[in-house]
């Protein structure tokens, strides 16, 4: 087996509490070549290992970062995550050695979750703005670290989704995550039942 | 023989004992009772005891235990950070104050040899006297304290090549021969590089295994050995006891005993020159004095006036706090005991009559009693004056040394340890009190400054700097200690935060008794992160979630403790609140637990 080249950096303050994002967590485990890291179950404490951390994201070429919505952003740990990891001249910007960008040409794929539905998230709406206007400053730290944006997989609704959409939506999640890994016909034919 | 001598020290300790409080409580300080009950003991006053040389003779080892403690507090690297305030200050205050005095002797139309001898001998200040006075007004740390404290230890050096040129000046004493110089001056070089080698290789070693033998009383018999050897030592090549037991001082200063020999020693220092203060009073001879009067009270106001005044104009030149040169000026404008030894020399050598050394001798016993005098007066001037302005002495504590500002850590076992390596680490100061002598070297080893004592005393907590140190940490093992520990640093440094280790919660409840807020049970964060990881690591539980219970736990915890608090003495009250908490506790976690069951993914998705 391979070494992963997905990390999949997974933030869910309450996992027992989540209905879709720990499913997702789960298949995304049970996936070859995808790694996960846990970060509250690693980091109760928030005293994150940044330099572990830099080393799994120089070893991975697709970076998802997997968590709910809340406060129009990501939980705190993965802000911490992101004070702490992407350091100046190592993450942007040029270090001492004349090195930079170390995450340069890799991608960045956000999968989330919302509480409300996307009725709620255009203008006059309950959230005012269209929901990719949230979006705005975790796609412009990928953008300044050289990474390539991809089309976010959002389910909004999350807390209220039916069974069968949680379902179809795992089955997205693992299918394109398949495909960025470069599996995808032998995830096909190992999921068709 | 043995019968006169305890008839004599009763008498001392009789005149201490009535004198001292007695001036104390008028207002005028320890140093002018001392003076007093001298006087009236003294050959002129009561005539209790005939012979004063012999009390002044052997109370000058007073001031040599005085300089041996000075020297301990003085690291050879603060010594050298020293060298601008002890050199600059000190040579400008004898260079300027003997040569004004010389010329002013000159003027009067004495013979420039005497003039000379009288100017050097003069520009010398009490070191008794004046550091007494500073020590009574807590003036040590001030920069005025400080300006006193190098210029007198530049006079004690001073004083050695005065004494050696003054035979120089006299009738050349039966020829000594240059071979004989040679030999003196090797014999002081072997000597202070025994001393050197003596005391690192030799007295530190003897030291820890006398200390290991915790016989307290022969520690302190040791102490008083060492210094008295070294002062003889010194004395037997020719230099001044006290720069010898000075040097000895200083070169202890970096060891860890230094507290703990500061602590033994200070009695004795006390209560010297306590006795040499008396021994000063009986010397005053009040038979020259009657004789001629009006000369010798012109000679001790012109010879203030004059010295007074150039140590003020030095004054201004130093960095003090306004209304600080008066002060300053005053402390140091007495001749000092190394004026009796350069007048002595002198008369041996033919420079002086008996005559003019003995009215000089007089001259000099009395600035040191008006010294005190005029000190009083000026407190009460200045008391008014502050008192008129509102506040007093405000702001002094900002007058505090900034490289002083420490961290004291009370008890360096494996809890002071810890705290002791973190705050290391983190760049702060460390001073460390600890009783075990094993565990002081071991430490040291690694690179601790570590010093041996037990901190409950509260003299070793005022020698290790408790007045300049930004807080305490008691991590003492015993409780008791502890508990002592931390009422007398309540009673006398009512501003030193303090941190204390808790061994158990009645330990807790005694601390808050005694006022202290910031108190940690040893064990508790230990014992629940263990707990954490038997959640987590052991049955799998998720580790934020395991972290948030533990936060509530320790929350909940520390309140249950804090409600108990009143009940803690009433056993029985105690013991139910105790239950009643533990009980209440379980049901908060239970309800707490239920609350996050039920919540499904109401707000997180």
């Amino acid at each position: 087996m391979t070494a992963p080249t997905i990390l999949v950096l997974y933030a869910h303050p309450a996992p027992q509490r989540s209905p879709v994002n720990r499913r997702l967590a789960e298949a995304a485990r049970a996936m070859p070549g995808v790694a996960v890291q846990d970060l509250y179950e690693l980091y109760p404490d928030f005293d994150i290992d940044a330099e572990h951390e830099r080393s799994l994201l120089a070893a991975a070429h697709v970076v998802v970062l997997l968590h709910p919505i809340r406060w129009y952003g990501m939980p705190s740990m993965l802000k911490e995550w992101m004070d702490v990891v992407l350091r100046p001249g190592w993450a942007y910007g040029v270090d001492a050695d004349g090195e930079t960008q170390s995450l340069h040409g890799k991608s960045c794929w956000l999968v989330t979750t919302t509480g409300s539905g996307p009725e709620a998230y255009q203008a006059g709406a309950l959230h005012g703005h269209p929901f990719d206007a949230f979006l705005l400053p975790i796609r412009q730290a990928a953008v300044l670290c050289g990474m390539d944006w991809l089309a976010p997989l959002v389910l909004h609704g999350a807390a209220a989704a039916p069974d069968p959409v949680i379902d179809a939506h795992v089955h997205e999640f693992t299918r394109r995550l398949a495909g960025y890994a470069g599996q995808t016909a032998t995830l096909e034919a190992g999921h068709g039942a | 023989m043995e019968h006169s001598l305890l008839l004599n020290a009763c008498v001392y300790l009789a005149a201490a004992v009535i004198a001292v409080p007695l001036s104390k409580r008028l207002g005028m300080g320890a140093v002018l009772g001392y003076l007093v009950a001298g006087i009236l003991i003294g050959p002129y006053g009561f005539k209790f005891i005939g012979e004063a040389e012999d009390a002044l003779h052997f109370a000058e080892f007073g001031v040599v235990l005085l300089l041996f403690l000075i020297g301990l507090e003085l690291e050879p690297s603060r010594l050298w950070a020293l060298r601008r305030p002890i050199f600059g200050w000190g040579g400008a205050q004898v260079g300027l104050v003997a040569a004004v005095l010389f010329g002013a002797a000159l003027l009067a139309g004495i013979d420039w040899k005497l003039a000379l001898i009288a100017g050097l001998g003069l520009s010398l200040s009490s070191t008794a006297i004046a550091l007494a006075s500073l020590e009574e007004r807590n003036l040590m740390p001030t920069p005025a304290g400080q300006a006193s404290f190098s210029i007198l230890l530049f006079q004690d050096i001073a004083a050695i090549p005065m004494i050696a040129i003054v035979p120089l000046l006299g009738i050349p004493e039966e020829a000594g021969g240059g071979g004989n110089a040679w030999i003196a001056v090797v014999k002081v070089i072997v000597v202070l590089a025994g001393v050197v080698i003596g005391g690192r290789f030799l007295v530190r070693p003897l030291l820890r295994f006398i200390a290991k033998t915790d016989a307290r009383e022969i520690f302190t018999a040791f102490a008083l050995l060492l210094v008295i050897a070294i002062s003889l030592l010194m004395q037997s090549v020719g230099m001044s006891m006290a720069l010898g037991a000075f040097i000895a001082g200083v070169l202890l200063a970096d060891s860890e005993y230094r507290h703990a020999l500061e602590t033994d020693l200070e009695p004795f220092k006390g209560l010297l020159l306590g006795l040499f203060f008396i021994a000063v009073g009986m010397s005053v001879d009040f038979g020259v004095f009657l004789a001629r009067p009006a000369i010798v009270l012109g000679l001790v106001a012109a010879f203030l006036v004059l010295k007074i005044g150039v140590l003020y104009g030095l004054s201004r030149a130093f960095d003090m706090a306004r209304g600080q040169h008066l002060q300053f000026a005053l402390i140091l404008s007495q001749g000092g005991e190394f004026a009796f030894v350069v007048f002595g020399a002198a008369a041996t050598a033919r420079v002086f009559s008996e005559e003019v050394a003995s009215t000089l001798v007089v001259v000099v016993a009395l600035s040191m009693v008006v010294t005190p005098l005029v000190l009083m007066a000026y407190d009460r001037l200045f008391a008014r004056r502050q008192g008129a302005q509102g506040k007093k002495g405000a702001g002094k504590a900002d007058d505090i040394e900034p490289n002083e500002d420490h961290v004291i850590i009370a008890g360096f076992g494996r809890f002071g340890q810890i705290v002791g390596r973190f705050l290391n680490v983190a760049g702060v100061k460390l001073t460390v009190l600890d009783h075990d002598p094993d565990q002081v070297d071991v430490l040291r080893r690694f690179g601790f400054k570590v010093f041996y004592g037990d901190a409950t005393r509260a003299d070793l907590m005022r020698a290790a700097g408790a007045a300049r140190a930004r807080a305490l940490v008691v991590a003492i093992d015993d409780i008791e200690d502890s508990l002592a520990l931390v009422e007398s640093v309540r009673r006398d440094y009512p501003e030193l935060p303090i941190f204390a280790r808790a061994r158990n919660v009645t330990h807790y409840y005694q601390l808050m008794d005694r006022g202290v807020h910031l108190i940690e049970r040893e064990t508790f964060e230990a014992a629940v992160k263990l707990g954490r990881s038997v959640l987590t690591a052991g049955l799998g539980q998720s580790a934020y979630r395991t972290r948030q219970t533990a936060d509530k736990f320790r929350k909940y915890n520390l309140q249950n403790i804090l409600a108990v608090y009143p009940y803690y003495k009433d056993r029985d009250t105690y013991v139910s609140m105790a239950k009643r908490g533990r009980d209440e506790l379980e049901t908060m976690i239970a309800r707490d637990r239920k609350a996050v069951e039920d919540e499904t993914g109401q707000d997180w998705d």
